[in-house]
């Protein structure tokens, strides 16, 4: 189908965004397009006017800042895939941004709209949950900064407020001695996750200091699995250990049944795929 | 209906002033106004790729950009993709492989395909299927367009170094 009729207004910066988004209270932010136009051509949504804020170019860049990272609303997922900045400090990043969609959906969505759209399924809302990112958002009362888990608040819902932009997120580092691990399963490639895991492991020595693990299309938004990650902390990893908490993993996911999965397989998903990816940010810590 | 937008935009080398509706699509711009009809739309929302047009040198997805958007910009579409009446390195590949059967898909598949030929090592067979899965094809079965790919990488990369 054809989309419905809309105002549209393009804005230059991000002043210009942030008194278009106070004028129009019902308006609709346009950045990447990749995942509001679908809605819009199956008329899922009827937005009065569209602010496409495509032309604003300071909100696009990626900068390091205290060993992490600064990123632009605005960066194309396409551009954070072949960043030598985000393969370096970052790699995981890069991994999930090759994973969105296709290439030419990477050429045009950017990494504060994935964010803002809080798709269950999606890479990036995951990604950043599993490092802790903070969400920069400003409005014409001025400007906060959300944790991601506060950011995700369910299915399509982010915390972005009425008259909200988001500006940029902020990656903290990750320590030494830390390996990443990302799994993602689904049918044809590009498809959204039927299950995706995604981890990083700090190893001490032997012993695991620290684990992080977090996981998308098994909830109304990307997880964390807590207890999974507890159950590694001071332990000598192995395979053992990783199917403890695989099945902890498991057990903090709330996936449905839909016509591309059933909620137990989307569980046993978990469990298999949280093993394969501290199988692997084990086997990069020890490299690291 | 709102009000409409004037756009300036390069397509395959001709720049072209219109008025458009915002929410007219990039792809129903190129097909009714521009009459490239080249562009095919097969799903309108971004998974099969038979839209799929070079914007600023970049391949994108035209069912899910406006006209309004593209202004300033340079656009390749699949008729632009020769030369005159020499056709690219790209398309005589698809030609003697037959990679090719009704042609829905393949202007979706030279477009990515230059793009990827251009920036991705595509190191085996594997790689440009993954660089292509974007692309749906109904009639071919995949093998013939990877092999039209792969030995158009090789000829334009050679006579890229030569």
């Amino acid at each position: 189908m054809k989309p419905p009729a809309f105002e549209y207004i393009a804005v230059r910066t991000t002043d210009e965004a942030i008194s278009q988004l106070a004028k129009h209270k019902t308006a609709k932010i346009l950045a990447g397009g990749q995942s509001l136009t679908p809605m819009l051509n199956f008329r899922l949504a009827h937005p009065d006017m569209l602010i496409d804020i495509n032309p604003i170019k300071e909100l696009d860049y990626i900068r390091e800042q205290n060993g992490g990272l600064r990123i632009g609303a605005l960066t194309r997922h396409r551009l954070i895939e072949s960043s030598k900045l985000v393969r370096d400090k970052l790699p995981i990043l890069a991994v999930a941004a090759g994973e969105v969609g296709h290439l030419a959906i990477r050429t045009r969505g950017t990494f504060g709209g994935s964010l803002a759209h809080a798709d269950p399924a999606a890479e990036f809302p995951m990604i950043a949950l599993l490092l802790d990112a903070e969400i920069k958002a400003r409005s014409a009362s001025g400007e906060r900064t959300i944790k991601t888990k506060d950011f995700l608040v369910s299915y399509l819902q982010s915390a972005v407020a009425d008259g909200e932009l988001v500006t940029e997120v902020y990656i903290p580092g990750i320590p030494a001695h830390s390996g990443w691990g990302f799994h993602e399963l689904c049918r044809r490639p590009g498809d959204f996750a039927l299950a995706a895991v995604c981890a990083i492991v700090t190893m001490n020595g032997s012993k695991c200091s620290n684990a992080r693990i977090a996981m998308a299309g098994v909830g109304a938004t990307a997880l964390r699995a807590p207890e999974a990650e507890a159950l590694l902390k001071g332990k000598a990893p192995d395979a053992a250990l990783f199917k403890q908490a695989g099945q902890k993993a498991s057990d903090a996911s709330d996936p449905s049944n839909d016509v591309h999965a059933s909620a137990d397989f989307r569980r046993h998903l978990v469990d298999e795929l949280t093993q394969r990816a501290l199988k692997d940010a084990v086997e990069r810590a020890a490299k690291a | 209906m709102a009000e409409k937008k004037q756009i300036e935009v390069k397509v395959n080398g001709t720049s072209y002033k219109r008025e458009v509706e915002p929410r007219l699509l990039l792809g129903d711009f190129l097909r009714e106004e521009l009459a490239l009809t080249g562009t095919h739309f097969g799903c309108e929302h971004g998974v099969c790729g038979a839209c799929t047009v070079m914007l600023n040198g970049s391949s994108v997805r035209s069912c899910l950009m406006f006209a309004v958007q593209a202004n300033g910009s340079e656009i390749m579409t699949v008729e632009g993709i020769a030369d005159g009446d020499q056709m690219h390195p790209l398309q005589q590949s698809f030609w003697d492989h037959h990679g090719l059967q009704c042609g829905f898909c393949t202007s979706g598949m030279l477009i990515t395909a230059l793009d990827l030929i251009k920036n991705f090592p595509l190191a085996s067979d594997e790689e440009i299927r993954l660089g292509l899965s974007g692309n749906l094809c109904r009639c071919t079965g995949y093998q013939n367009i990877v092999t039209s790919v792969r030995e158009a990488a090789k000829q334009m990369r050679a006579k890229k170094a030569a």
